[in-house]
């Protein structure tokens, strides 16, 4: 008898080997790596619209663009274009280049600029900000200063119900909503409205969103798009202390997390694993009206990221580290700091030295503003 | 300007092109249909109301999102009533070459509105719209299904003064 | 007289029915290839033939056929694409307009050849009226026996079923159009799968434009070799060039491929020269989203050769001094055109009419369209001009369709010729916003 068991294919990543079963994406292949070994965590093409639990998900947001630099054993070739790693499959042999590659760097710097010229950046007051995945994505890839002059589009506001706040002008269209909403029922009342960059998530008709799991939207949301309004101007997400708990409920697995801000149970989310993709979908219920503790059995604190703000000021400190090839590209340009200047302790050189430092920085503003 | 009724319903001979429409496609396909089932809503009313919608969503065994997300998607499907007579003048490079810019100025101060307003007496909306594929008959206009070519002031003024009647 | 082999008969009176267009001769493609050849005969010739996709991507049908997979007991579909909204492309609808028995009868030897029993003509829905002339005449052909259940007594059974779009150019592109068909927003799919593979729905499918399946009964009577002589090269063929612009007599020409640029644009025949008094300043030869090209790079290639209308002699160069085929939508601006105003126009288009689905496309054409309008409108700063280029850059190749590509190389192309127009527009913000300013410097920079 043959073997049942698929072959395994072998694929290198970044300089990586890592073997995979048929059908596995490029995308999976490297959470592979990552899962193996937490260190390479920095290799994994981001995610902003594929969403593993939600089969159509996918292929759009573009951040996860990687080099196939040689297609499989049979058919080397390059690929001629960048392919989106969440949705492309491997091929026995294929070499796929990632963080190793200048032109997928740049490209996906590019990504974070097209998502983020029309975003408010209204981070200081959107209760995403810590958890948002565009706040990541930017802050690993992103430009610190923009290109974009022109006006910001926005939208008319809409109301879908008491317990969820859509913010448009924050949605990156992704899609995940849609796909949750045709995933857990088969009345979806929410879609994605208009064409081009004028299209909208919405439900049309003013209406609210009516079902008992329609809260898992803001799970799957990765910006503030979809918040809880139950939640809304709560807290800031790094003050809050998340804690595994689950419940008998009738509805669901009720296996949450709670957050809280002292004793109080301020917010209740489902649980995400490490690329932040929920386990199990959780009722409205759960989420939104057992808000005491004596509605669960806790289980201890959640496992959070160390490199999350929402472990800042709390578990650990001073763990806020940036990706490997980021670090290298700051290895690259540091340089010595020339201490080789004299110690001086005269108050009237110092003044001397502070107003002809002033004079220099004055004058490299004024030539960087007129260059 | 044409009201939809309270009661949303195709006449007995748009019903049975409705139901033709529909068997040509493959068992378990209906959904194929909507955009001419649109089209044929349009022609009844002028244009598409989320009442209309959602009675096209019954007829074709959808669901009501699902029509929204394709009637907003496609630009030729009037969301908010309409004039009588819908002008959509092509605004694309070809038709401007051939002094598309000007006409369409004439245009609009004939009929006092500009693109996406409706005239006071409601006989006409003025709709901007891309590409019309007569780029060699420039400028151009439609209105519903005819298309008026080689436009000129003077073609305008006759077109628009025919319509009046 | 050059050869026709698509228009041969258009000025015929009456041609649209059934009745004269069988008369001179039409439908004999259909007895012969149902009567004599077998279907994979039929994809034989249109290897043969070397007709390449008219639609804009030049990729040779016949191999296109080919590709699609035969699964037992799962449908297969031809759909014909005649979504033509190609700002400067109009020949589908004028051949369908003029010649509706002409594409009914490429479809019904294009579907046996594939196996198709049921075949779609998607045609984009300003064009009702083009929608019921082909009705008109399907009904015609099926009064007559050439459609609906064992046509001509073969056993073979074909449908074919007129589908109207709704407004949406995204939709002339394969996967968009045929997640359209199946009553969905036009957003085009990610590949693989091919459509050849999963297509409508899921089922293996064929897409082609208008014009290469009426070839096809010229192909079937005279064989593919035949086809394969004319032209030159790899350009096999005729092609329909849809001229438009300032020139004396627009219109829908049929040429040979292989056809001087020179003489497509100044003899009687076809376009019979620039408008009178002007000059040909800039030209874009296959519809708006191919480069646009300065005077002296549209006669002649950068290594002085003539140029021709052909697959190769138009890209000869590259995008650096050639240009496309694309689908043939041949605009001439003489010196009276802004360059800078219909760059922004074809960019306002390509904003319209994005689907939105992929970030680059959806952000990136409304932000050329807004950086273009201000420098237009006399608002711009120089270095506007290479961020321009920059995101056009960013969004080539990036994109889930090609809308993106199509986006970004007029954008590229007036930016690469045309560097002196966009600055003189900078320099002179209050001169070059007047209505109907024009440029009159250097015509181009090489």
């Amino acid at each position: 008898m043959e073997e049942v068991k698929p072959q395994l294919i072998k694929i290198t990543f970044d300089g990586i080997e890592v073997e995979v079963e048929p059908g596995t994406t490029i995308m999976q292949a490297a959470r592979k790596i990552a899962e193996a070994d937490d260190s390479q965590a920095g290799l994994v093409p981001p995610a902003m619209c594929y969403y593993k639990p939600l089969p159509s998900s996918g292929g759009k947001c573009r951040a996860c663009l990687v080099r196939v630099a040689q297609g499989s054993t049979k058919d080397p070739r390059p690929m001629p274009k960048l392919v989106p790693s969440c949705i492309t499959q491997v091929q026995e042999g294929m070499v796929v280049e990632n963080t190793t590659n200048e032109a997928v760097l740049d490209t996906r710097k590019s990504i974070v600029e097209f998502l983020l010229i029309n975003h408010p950046l209204d981070c200081p007051v959107c209760d995403q900000a810590g958890e948002c995945h565009l706040q990541d994505f930017a802050f690993e890839h992103g430009s610190a200063k923009t290109r974009y002059e022109e006006e910001r589009r926005t939208f008319d506001k809409i109301d879908i119900g008491p317990f969820i706040q859509l913010h448009m002008t924050r949605c990156i269209l992704c899609y995940r909503c849609v796909y949750t909403a045709d995933q857990i029922t088969n009345k979806r009342e929410h879609g994605v409205m208009g064409r081009g960059d004028a299209s909208e998530i919405s439900t049309y008709i003013e209406k609210a969103i009516d079902n008992d799991f329609s809260g898992n939207v803001i799970d799957v949301c990765p910006v503030g798009a979809l918040t809880d309004k139950t939640y809304r101007f709560k807290n800031r997400v790094w003050f809050t202390k998340p804690e595994d708990a689950h419940c008998d409920c009738d509805k669901c697995s009720g296996k949450v997390v709670l957050w809280y801000r002292g004793d109080e149970v301020i917010r209740v989310t489902a649980r995400k694993n490490v690329w932040g993709e929920v386990n199990e979908f959780i009722c409205n219920t759960c989420r939104f009206e057992r808000k005491k503790t004596s509605d669960w059995v806790l289980e201890g604190p959640t496992k959070v990221k160390r490199s999350s703000v929402i472990s800042a000021n709390k578990y650990r400190a001073n763990l806020v580290t940036k990706p490997d090839f980021a670090v290298k590209l700051a290895a690259t340009q540091f340089k010595n700091i020339d201490d080789s200047r004299p110690y001086v302790t005269d108050t009237e050189t110092i003044r001397e030295q502070s107003v002809e430092n002033n004079d220099k920085a004055n004058h490299r503003s004024l030539l960087s503003r007129n260059n | 300007m044409t009201e939809t009724s309270n009661t949303v319903a195709f006449t007995p001979e748009r019903l049975a092109q409705v139901k033709e429409i529909i068997e040509r496609y493959p068992a378990g396909k209906q959904k194929s249909a909507l955009l001419p089932v649109l089209h044929v809503a349009q022609e009844q009313w002028g244009w598409v109301s989320s009442e209309v919608m959602d009675y096209v969503a019954g007829l074709l065994d959808i669901l009501p999102v699902e029509v929204y997300e394709v009637a907003t998607f496609y630009t030729m499907f009037h969301l908010d009533p309409v004039g009588k007579h819908v002008i959509e003048y092509c605004r694309t490079g070809p038709c401007c070459l051939m002094g598309g810019e000007d006409v369409y100025g004439h245009l609009k101060q004939k009929l006092g509105i500009e693109a996406g307003q409706t005239t006071t007496d409601g006989n006409f909306t003025l709709k901007e719209v891309e590409c019309l594929a007569a780029c060699g008959w420039g400028p151009v206009f439609q209105i519903r299904e005819k298309y008026y070519m080689n436009l000129t002031n003077e073609k305008v003024d006759e077109i628009i003064e025919e319509l009046s009647k | 007289m050059a050869r026709k082999i698509l228009t041969e008969h258009i000025n015929v009176p009456g041609i649209e029915t059934f009745e004269v267009y069988r008369k001179q001769g039409g439908y004999a493609a259909v007895e012969k290839a149902l009567k004599t050849l077998t279907p994979d005969e039929v994809v034989e010739e249109a290897k043969k033939s070397g007709i390449r996709g008219r639609g804009g991507a030049g990729f040779p049908m016949g191999m296109k056929w080919g590709f699609l997979a035969k699964p037992e007991g799962i449908p297969r579909y031809l759909v014909c694409n005649a979504d033509e909204s190609e700002p400067g492309t109009f020949k589908d609808h004028h051949l369908m307009k003029c010649l509706p028995h002409l594409l009914i009868e490429g479809m019904i030897v294009s579907s046996y050849a594939l196996g198709a029993n049921k075949s779609f003509i998607y045609v984009r829905g300003e064009l009702m009226y083009v929608i019921r002339i082909l009705e008109k005449a399907i009904a015609e052909a099926k009064a007559n026996g050439f459609l609906g259940k064992n046509i001509l007594g073969t056993g073979y059974d074909l449908e074919l079923v007129v589908q109207s779009g709704g407004g949406a150019y995204i939709c002339g592109e394969e996967t968009a159009l045929l997640e359209s068909l199946e009553g969905k927003r036009g957003n085009p799919r990610n590949k693989p799968p091919f459509p050849a593979v999963k297509g409508l729905y899921q089922s293996p499918t064929v897409v082609n434009n208008v014009e290469s399946i009426a070839n096809m009964p010229w192909v079937i009577n005279n064989g593919g070799e035949a086809y394969s002589a004319i032209g030159i090269g790899r350009s096999t063929g005729t092609k329909l060039i849809s001229a438009s612009g300032h020139i004396q007599k627009p219109g829908v020409y049929e040429i040979e491929l292989g056809l001087g640029v020179e003489e497509f644009l100044n003899s009687d025949e076809y376009c019979g020269g620039i408008r009178k008094g002007h000059h040909l300043k800039a030209l874009v030869a296959g519809g708006s989203s191919v480069p646009i090209l300065p005077a002296h790079l549209i006669m002649k290639t950068a290594a002085g050769e003539d140029r021709l209308m052909s697959y190769e002699s138009l890209s000869d160069g590259g995008f650096a001094t050639g240009t496309m085929m694309g689908s043939g939508g041949f605009i001439v601006f003489d010196e009276t055109a802004c360059i800078v105003r219909n760059t922004w126009n074809f960019s306002r288009f390509y904003h319209h009419e994005s689907c939105g689905q992929c970030s680059p496309c959806r952000e990136g054409t409304g932000w050329m369209e807004k950086v273009l309008h201000r420098i237009e409108h006399g608002h711009g700063s120089m270095h506007d001009i290479d961020l321009l280029v920059d995101i056009s850059k960013k969004i080539e190749g990036n994109t889930i369709c090609p809308l993106g590509d199509a986006a970004a190389w007029p954008v590229a192309s007036a930016v690469r010729h045309f560097r002196d127009e966009f600055m003189w527009h900078i320099t002179h913000p209050h001169e070059a916003s007047q209505p109907g300013a024009v440029y009159q410097g250097e015509m181009a920079l090489v």
